[in-house]
């Protein structure tokens, strides 16, 4: 798709850490909106063809987002997130863990750092992703396995479904 | 994938003899020397290390030398670049809801 935006993906596997960034072709503004807005959210939020609810998202400091990730054949794993600090349209950090559908979590959890600035109308996304054990870094993917059962085509049709919704 | 690789990379001494085998294969007692560790960490050490497939043990007269296995090393590369592949799906994903709100607004 758009091969042109920047992609940096880097395991640091002595620090259990992943930093991630990502250039987007739109600005601040939106993409803020896209990565802190349930409704927004819950579109691209998991790989598919899994997919993301959320079952509530109250975004300021100590608020929390209890979403699942919602597997084909229906299977849903929940998890929540805990916003720790927001500057908004900079930087927000929260605390990340599993749970049950009640929202009993699952610790030890990751810590998520988000920083975001724009320039000639993009906009840079830099994640770093603290896991405090490996084996969380491997549920993770767990539950996207499924995701690669998937043809490329399937994904197409999402995408163009999503287009076709303008 | 065995989730004991993750707790077998999580240890920095187990990542420090890994790096060391990686370079040449090590006497159990040769370990114990470079660490400054008593045979009986090393060999708790080395257990971990070989139930996940990391190193493998090779006898040579009375000795048994621990070579790195670098295809298991690969596997658990291929994982992560599996797990890089689910962030590229959700970003384009991204990428086409970014451009469907931008159509809309204009």
């Amino acid at each position: 798709m758009n091969n042109h935006l920047l992609f940096d993906f880097n395991v640091d596997k002595a620090a259990k850490t992943v930093y991630i960034t990502r250039e987007f072709n739109a600005g601040l503004d939106l993409v803020w909106d896209a990565f802190t807005q349930a409704d927004l959210l819950d579109q691209w939020g998991a790989p598919a063809p899994m997919q993301a609810k959320t079952k509530y998202m109250d975004f300021k400091v100590g608020g929390r987002r209890f979403y699942a990730m919602i597997s084909p054949d229906g299977q849903e794993r929940w998890a929540v997130q805990e916003f720790t600090s927001i500057t908004p349209k900079t930087n927000f950090k929260m605390y990340n863990a599993f749970s049950d559908e009640h929202e009993n979590r699952e610790l030890p959890g990751s810590e998520w750092d988000y920083n975001f600035s724009e320039e000639n109308g993009r906009t840079t996304v830099n994640i770093i992703i603290f896991n405090e054990s490996f084996e969380r870094l491997e549920r993770l993917l767990e539950g996207f396995k499924i995701g690669f059962t998937m043809t490329l085509a399937n994904l197409e049709n999402l995408l163009s479904t999503l287009s076709e919704k303008q | 994938m065995k989730q004991d690789i993750f707790q077998a990379i999580a240890d920095p001494t187990r990542r420090a003899i890994l790096t060391l085998v990686a370079i040449q294969a090590l006497t159990p007692n040769a370990m114990a020397e470079k660490f400054d560790m008593t045979r009986q960490a090393v060999s708790k050490h080395i257990k971990v290390l070989q139930e996940c497939d990391l190193i493998k043990p090779q006898h040579s007269g009375r000795e048994i030398y621990y070579h790195f296995n670098a295809k298991r090393m690969q596997e658990f590369d291929n994982w992560l670049a599996q797990f890089r592949q689910n962030w590229e799906t959700q970003f384009s994903q991204l990428d086409a809801l970014l451009s469907t709100i931008k159509e809309q607004k204009k």
